[in-house]
């Protein structure tokens, strides 16, 4: 246990790295503040369902309630004052902020020197990471696009109409796990291993172990089709003369549609399994198109390919699972 | 009286001073008086009724005026759910990210004053203003961590409107408007990363830049690119940066960005935004909770 832990802490106190520290304390301290919220709904939502008499003439919030408050407030002065309370608040953290720490500026640019680690801010992290997991086009443009698509598609895949308003758990299972999965459970994992582990040359290095920039790195990793030593001796007799020179690309080509097929069907099942598992799933999904429907589980098809993705290289150092001329997976 | 003695010649010229100096005494302390009585009530004076277009609060309807007749609040409604003015529904975050933007934008122009897009006077300068400018540093530092402090904000907001299933009907386009402003407010991080034409921008925006060449159909290293006749000199990424490396062009690219093309996008999203709010029934909660039995099939 004797790291190097001097390494931590100057990452941890690298200026730019503050918001990812941040993250740290703020992210858990929502997630259990908004879960909170929603448990109590859930105690209020089982009492009303148990008891429809009640359910008629309950107030339905979790929050302080009198018949003679009038439901609304002026703005002026009740919303204003917390607004400028609030402007205050953020004001003073800034210029604290801005007093204790120097924003980094390091030596001029100069394309001969190579920053190592040359890393993206650390809101781009994420991106570098799948970078190392996905070729370019798939972790730089790909994945960024469906991210973005994927989000504005939210409101319109999930058919959902309870949860509108108020924080709930129990009403909203699946699209909270999803979610939290993908923003907390991909994001920012991501993230914090860009900041944290990523060392010179972006390898890895645990945190306390030193950052050595002359460390060189052995990792053999393999294809899917070498795995299986697909290399297309059978293939060259079947395929027409002018094809047989290429007879390796085309069973690689043709081989790596297995797995990414195999792939696609059988996560497209289990998510199809558990957007039904539960009776009240089940109503959700009866509420949706097939459009809805085809579009959900692409979306949770591309996001479980990142994970899945990362065990595969890290635990097994597999590369790519399917290889084609144009493009690689 | 005095007019009397005068005319009579038995009244001298200091006694008549004297009587026009009391009389201008008394007509003064009553003004004064009256001035006084009318600063104790600033709300009834013209200059405020002229700065608010309403006068003093003493009635509800007045109060919903103050906010519904002011340019700068007339994005709020006048009223609000009482539950929904507690921290625990929004966690201000969407207000924490727009008071943000307002302190970039005025540290920002700040910034400006001091600052050439030019490799090498662009360094210089951020030195200059660390070194020589008064309270330069601190004005740099300010911009830095409310960039920085905006986009946690963001993902926060985003987090908080998840959670409370805000997006649902009749919120959803906002939800997209929403997420428009996410990217534009990393990105706006991001070509400013650039700026100090430091190490640290040059290699973070060339590692950027470099997955653009990878762009499908329009990178010159992207799948089906080269078949599209992409090249290094007419890719995307060329476009991106004015040139084959993070150079001169660059710097000007991502100065006009960041200073002039992506912050008039986000306010004219911002706009979107905040009027969709009001437009779609204003904010979604806390509202009351729904029961699964009372759903429609």
């Amino acid at each position: 246990m004797l790291g190097n832990w001097h390494q931590l802490w100057v990452i941890i106190s690298n200026p730019d790295n503050v918001p990812v520290v941040a993250l740290i304390v703020l992210v858990p301290f929502f997630t259990w503040y908004a879960l909170r919220q929603a448990k109590a709904n859930d105690r209020l939502i089982a009492k009303l369902e148990a008891d429809p008499e009640l359910a008629r003439t309950h107030h339905r919030k979790t929050q302080p309630y009198h018949p003679s408050w009038q439901k609304e407030v002026h703005v002026w002065p009740y919303l204003l004052r917390i607004e400028l309370l609030a402007a205050i608040i953020v004001t003073v953290v800034l210029l604290v902020w801005a007093l204790t720490i120097n924003a980094p500026l390091e030596q001029p640019a100069n394309a001969a020197i190579t920053m190592n680690p040359a890393k993206a801010p650390w809101y781009f992290l994420g991106l570098q990471e799948m970078l190392e997991y996905f070729d370019p086009w798939i972790a730089g443009v790909l994945m960024p696009t469906f991210i973005v698509l994927g989000l504005m598609a939210i409101p319109f895949i999930d058919a959902n109409p309870l949860g509108n308003g108020y924080y709930t758990y129990k009403q909203r299972r699946f699209a909270i796990w999803t979610f939290l999965a993908g923003f907390e459970g991909i994001w920012l994992v991501l993230t914090l291993i860009g900041t944290f582990i990523r060392g010179p040359g972006f390898m890895w290095f645990w945190p306390t172990e030193t950052w050595d920039p002359d460390r060189v790195e052995f990792i053999a990793t393999r294809n899917l089709d070498q795995m299986f030593g697909v290399n297309g001796k059978w293939l060259v007799h079947i395929l027409p003369a002018s094809q047989k020179p290429y007879a390796d690309l085309w069973a690689k080509g043709l081989f790596g549609i297995i797995p990414v097929g195999l792939y696609f069907l059988v996560a497209g099942w289990l998510f199809y399994k558990i957007i039904t598992s539960t009776p009240f799933s089940r109503k959700i999904f009866r509420r949706m198109s097939l459009l809805q429907v085809v579009v959900m589980e692409i979306l949770l098809i591309v996001m479980l390919s990142m994970p899945l993705t990362f065990f595969m290289r890290n635990l097994f150092r597999i590369k790519y699972v399917w290889e084609t001329p144009w493009f690689n997976l | 009286m005095a007019e009397e003695n005068h005319e009579q010649g038995k009244v001298g010229l200091a006694e008549e001073a004297d009587g026009r100096v009391q009389q201008f005494k008394g007509w003064l302390q009553e003004k004064f008086q009256e001035q006084v009585e009318e600063l104790k009530r600033p709300e009834d004076t013209q200059l405020y009724k002229a700065f608010f277009r309403v006068g003093r609060i003493d009635e509800p309807r007045n109060r919903a005026l103050h906010t519904l007749n002011n340019f700068f609040l007339h994005i709020h409604p006048t009223k609000v759910n009482r539950d929904a003015v507690r921290y625990s529904y929004t966690w201000g975050m969407g207000g924490i990210s727009f008071y943000l933007f307002l302190v970039l934008t005025f540290t920002g122009v700040l910034l400006m004053f001091y600052y050439h897009p030019t490799t090498v006077q662009a360094y210089r300068d951020i030195l200059d203003l660390q070194n020589s400018v008064p309270f330069g540093l601190q004005l740099r530092n300010i911009h830095r961590w409310a960039a920085h402090l905006m986009i946690i904000a963001v993902w926060l907001h985003m987090f908080r409107v998840f959670m409370t299933g805000s997006y649902k009907r009749p919120r959803e386009f906002n939800w997209c408007v929403g997420v428009l402003l996410l990217v534009l407010t990393m990105l706006l991080s991001f070509t400013g990363y650039l700026l100090p034409d430091d190490q640290l921008g040059f290699w973070a925006v060339t590692v950027g830049t470099n997955m653009a060449r990878a762009t499908p159909l329009i990178g010159h290293e992207g799948p089906f690119g080269p078949q599209l006749g992409m090249t290094a000199y007419n890719d995307v990424r060329f476009g991106l940066l004015g040139g084959t490396i993070v150079g001169s062009n660059a710097l000007l690219r991502a100065y006009i960005w960041h200073c002039i093309a992506l912050p008039m996008m986000i306010s004219v999203l911002f706009g979107v935004h905040f009027w969709r709010v009001r437009k779609d029934g204003g904010i979604s909660g806390p509202s009351p909770v729904m029961l699964e039995s009372e759903m429609h099939e």
